[in-house]
């Protein structure tokens, strides 16, 4: 019996019992669709959170204070005081691998315009800094090297602090604002840049020159930070490397001592990230599985009710001359037909509850073709594999048992 | 004498039940050669159906010899047996044992599906010529449920005979019918019989058991009696004889 007659036969019988036949894909529906929509909305968030954190730059080199112990005993916040502005000097002269680098101090403080007010935290930053995190200039400019030095009182606004003291689409360049009760001249407005990968508002920010917050908001004479770009996204591990070992020097530090500040670059951010969602879409794609395999074992039990019901067809095929190997077959393109049919309807099933969670959580779902070719394989195993026992029960049936079975 | 078509040889059979063996034959002999039309005969128990299942290669003896058209089954496997019976023989049931939902044509079509030398063109058209030697060609795409059980047993008998078998076995083909149907099946028969046919058929009614040239009595597992019929009934003759009503009965 050729393939084409099979499958009209198994088409036949699935058509009979179209309930039956749907309950029982329901499982492979079920699994199928939930493995579709998991890894669809896995990926996207995926892409999602790694096109985000590459438009913070993926050459981004931080360093931060390393809270430190010493017995046992931890020293608090002082350990935090131990970059200095000759650190960047230090970086920006000898760090070869490294293109631009920049202090960061860090105020928080109110901000207020005529009656409006928010509270917001103020970036000291040196120019380079714009470069090396995307940020960009939608009006005005950024300070130079004499407002800098000076430590004047200019800043740039994100547009979430925009939006909360002069409204929305407004163009504050050139008003004074007060901050901490110090009178700041708005210089430049940035460029609205959205929420980051983890959900934190990147636009809720001010920039001033470092030397103006550390000295006239902050009072004090550390930096909180240092950002630095590598020259590429390779060469980040390199630039980490060289950030390390020079900032060792200048800090002085013991062979055996420990680094008193950490270094870490955008891209073992990324890689991190990306691999606790991958954790995360293996694990439920596992439970996914899962319900694929009750599936599976549905479409046995389903198979073992069709062959019983069909005893005696299976005698009379065997006694005009069908072969066990004929009964097999037929009941094993039942079977693959069952899950199959039922791996398609996962696949749109799934499809649509990925766009629809997708939606929900502003995320674009990604289907990959190898996540729908797997799928099919999968389903196509499972009916072979769960249709197996079933068909060889038939096959195996004695022809004048099968034609007496009542 | 014409060629031999089955040679049986102190042919036994035995079932295990539990404990109990039960010997359904107790060394048959037999012999039936080509164009013979053989009625086998007994009560039940008494071998018969067993006999017919082992002629149609869909159980195999304990032991002894049966050769069917020249060919020692007993040593074949159930692939070799599958394929004889698809190319060899043919079979009618009592409870005709066709495909539900599927038409009279496909149904009849359906033992050439199992030989892969065979066209689709080639098995239609020989689906046809069956069914119009059963006289059903007006009724080749009703599927079972629409025919009546005189009718279903034809479209039985059309699979039997499509693949062109040496040798046609019927279980009680007129067990579930009533008598003007049973003799229109005997009819039947007869004409395929003329036409050169081999046929072996069960029953355990004397009456239908007269259609044929031969009857063989089965007793205990063996052969009681053989004999050819002297007072051979013809089925045609009996049709006539019978009230038209019946007919018209019949066909509503």
């Amino acid at each position: 019996m050729n393939l084409k007659n099979l499958f009209r036969i198994a088409v036949r019988a699935l058509v009979r019992n179209k309930l039956r036949a749907f309950l029982t894909m329901l499982g492979i529906i079920i699994g199928v669709a939930s493995v579709i929509a998991m890894l669809a909305i896995g990926e996207g968030s995926k892409q999602n959170i790694r096109k985000e954190m590459s438009g913070m730059g993926t050459n981004m080199v931080m360093v931060m204070p390393n809270m430190q112990r010493r017995g046992g005993v931890s020293l608090g916040a002082s350990s935090s005081m131990v970059l200095k502005y000759s650190d960047v000097l230090a970086l920006r002269n000898e760090a070869a691998s490294v293109s631009a680098v920049s202090p960061e101090v860090r105020a928080s403080g109110q901000v207020i315009y005529t009656n409006q007010n928010t509270l917001t935290t103020i970036y000291g930053v040196s120019e380079e800094y714009l470069m090396i995190k995307k940020l960009e200039v939608g009006s005005g400019r950024i300070f130079n090297v004499n407002e800098v030095r000076s430590m004047s009182k200019v800043c740039l606004l994100g547009q979430t602090v925009v939006e909360n003291l002069f409204g929305t689409g407004a163009d504050p360049v050139g008003i004074t604002i007060r901050i901490k009760n110090l009178p700041f001249l708005i210089i430049g407005v940035l460029k609205d840049k959205g929420e980051s990968g983890m959900g934190q508002d990147q636009d809720d920010l001010i920039l001033a020159p470092y030397t103006t917050v550390q000295r006239r908001l902050a009072a004090i004479d550390y930096i909180n930070g240092i950002y630095a770009s590598a020259v590429s996204e390779e060469k980040s591990a390199v630039a980490i490397a060289e950030v390390e070992e020079i900032l060792r020097r200048t800090h002085k530090l013991k062979e055996s001592a420990e680094n008193d500040f950490r270094v870490m670059s955008q891209s073992e951010l990324i890689e991190t990230v990306s691999s606790i969602t991958d954790m995360l879409t293996i694990l439920l794609g596992a439970i996914a599985g899962i319900s694929l395999l009750v599936g599976g074992i549905g479409i046995m039990n389903i198979m073992f009710v069709s062959v019983t019901e069909r005893t005696r067809e299976i005698g009379l095929r065997m006694s005009i001359g069908g072969r066990g190997s004929d009964i097999l077959k037929q009941f094993l393109v039942e079977s693959i037909l069952l899950s199959i049919l039922g791996g398609l309807l996962g696949i749109v099933f799934g499809y649509l509850i990925a766009r629809g969670a997708g939606s929900l959580m502003s995320i674009v779902p990604i289907i990959k073709v190898q996540t729908v070719v797997l799928a099919f394989s999968v389903c196509f195993a499972i009916g072979v594999f769960f249709g197996w026992y079933p068909a060889r029960k038939a096959a195996n049936l004695n022809p004048i048992d099968a034609l007496r079975y009542e | 004498m014409s060629n031999i078509i089955i040679e049986i040889k102190s042919l036994r059979k035995d079932y295990h039940v539990g404990e109990v063996t039960v010997h359904a034959l107790r060394g048959v002999d037999m012999k039936i050669h080509e164009g013979e039309f053989v009625a086998i005969m007994g009560a039940s128990g008494s071998g018969k159906s067993t006999m017919l299942n082992i002629l149609g290669c869909l159980d195999k003896p304990s032991s002894g010899d049966y050769l069917l058209d020249g060919i020692n089954v007993n040593t074949m496997n159930r692939d070799a047996l599958a394929k004889l019976r698809n190319q060899k023989l043919g079979f009618v049931f009592q409870s005709y044992n066709l495909l539900a939902r599927t038409t009279a044509l496909e149904n009849v079509e359906l033992p050439l599906f199992y030989n892969s030398k065979i066209r689709s063109k080639e098995r239609r058209e020989a689906a046809i010529n069956a069914l119009e030697a059963v006289g059903l060609s007006d009724r080749m795409h009703h599927m079972p449920n629409q025919l009546s059980g005189g009718q279903q047993q034809r479209v039985a008998i059309a699979r039997s005979l499509v693949n062109n078998p040496v040798l046609i076995l019927a279980d009680e083909p007129t067990g579930n019918l009533d008598t003007r149907t049973s003799i229109e099946i005997m009819d039947l028969f007869q004409d395929l019989n003329e036409k050169g046919r081999t046929i072996v058929y069960v029953t355990h009614e004397p009456d239908i058991a007269r259609f044929a040239t031969r009857n063989v009595m089965f007793r205990d597992g063996k052969i009681q009696r053989e004999n050819y019929v002297t007072d051979r009934l013809n089925a045609k003759e009996i049709l006539n004889t019978m009230p038209v009503e019946a007919i018209e009965e019949f066909d509503q």
